[in-house]
């Protein structure tokens, strides 16, 4: 996975198969504690104690037919290799609430990445599920809700190619207005044969 | 565009509402993108996101688009699986953005399959 977004979509898809009929994502960025924390909160059918115990195994998965699950080890090696945390609280018949937190600063912190595209897809799949969306980045507040969509549209479908449009670019400039102060610093560097680096 | 506006979304309920007289109520044609981790991790978000582009720069309206998880053929993602109503479904694979372009253009909107992209033709079993 090459970005955070990527590892939401693939976590949210899990809550989709566990038959969630609303999925809370929350993205917070402290650069205070130099921390970036995600979550993913459903109220699919959950999971038992055995199963919670074996969901970080890359060779386990509840689904027929298959050898692997790497959806969830990828992500926990992703918050671990930065010095983060990773944990899953879950309880059948409730739902599962996924944490990942990441040291933000860590040079190996995958980039946020590409949040209104994760949203479109989800969306897109499934738009009868309810998903919310928060993003907290230091005293900045962002939320987004697919029933308020839904209500303001008065019955057009949240899954029409220009609504789903409309949402991503809202998303995304809502989301990466204050984010990657490193992108702006790029563009003033002086040094000439750093700026050819950062060029190629 | 800053944020999502009343405006825009009037904009786009009265749009809707001129064309609702065109659409026979059913879809023509259905899209799934295989979105499980292995289709993820090699790009299907982007082509998931190429064909919504497509559909609301063409303005077509009856074409689904949904997911699925895992098909069992992870080298060969991105995948995706084209129905058009009345034929069996064709599953394309590794896709990327230009190539979905081509089969949104080539297959769903002209009815014609995309041979060089296609894997299979025929029903899909879940796993």
């Amino acid at each position: 996975m090459e970005d955070l977004s990527l590892h939401i979509l693939d976590i949210a898809e899990n809550s989709i198969n566990a038959g969630a009929t609303k999925i809370v994502i929350r993205i917070k960025e402290d650069s205070a504690a130099d921390r970036l924390s995600l979550s993913v909160e459903d109220n699919g059918s959950g999971m038992n104690a055995e199963t919670l115990m074996m969901v970080d195994n890359p060779f386990f998965t509840s689904k027929k037919g298959k050898r692997w699950g790497l959806g969830i080890p990828l992500l926990k090696q992703a918050a671990c290799e930065t010095g983060g945390d990773f944990n899953i609280r879950s309880e059948p018949g409730k739902g599962t609430v996924l944490q990942a937190s990441f040291k933000r600063s860590h040079i190996d912190r995958k980039p946020l990445g590409d949040i209104g595209q994760t949203m479109l897809a989800l969306i897109s799949g499934h738009p009868e599920i309810h998903y919310v969306l928060f993003y907290e980045k230091d005293h900045y507040y962002y939320g987004f809700d697919t029933e308020t969509l839904k209500e303001a549209l008065e019955g057009v479908p949240v899954n029409l190619p220009s609504v789903l449009a409309l949402v991503k670019e809202s998303i995304n400039s809502s989301v990466n207005k204050k984010d990657t102060p490193e992108k702006t610093s790029r563009k003033t560097i002086k040094n000439p044969q750093v700026k050819e680096d950062a060029s190629r | 565009m800053p944020k999502l506006t009343i405006d825009d979304l009037k904009k786009i309920k009265e749009q809707y509402k001129a064309t609702l007289t065109l659409r026979e109520g059913g879809y023509r044609a259905k899209v799934t993108v295989h979105m499980g981790t292995c289709g993820i991790a090699a790009g299907a978000r982007a082509v998931m996101n190429a064909l919504v582009e497509d559909l609301a720069a063409s303005g077509v309206k009856d074409v689904i688009v949904t997911t699925s998880g895992c098909a069992g053929f992870c080298s060969k993602e991105p995948m995706a699986t084209v129905e058009l109503l009345g034929s069996a479904p064709v599953k394309y694979c590794y896709l990327n953005e230009e190539k979905m372009k081509k089969i949104f253009r080539e297959h769903i909107q002209g009815g014609k399959i995309v041979e060089e992209y296609a894997l299979v033709m025929g029903s899909e079993t879940s796993y």
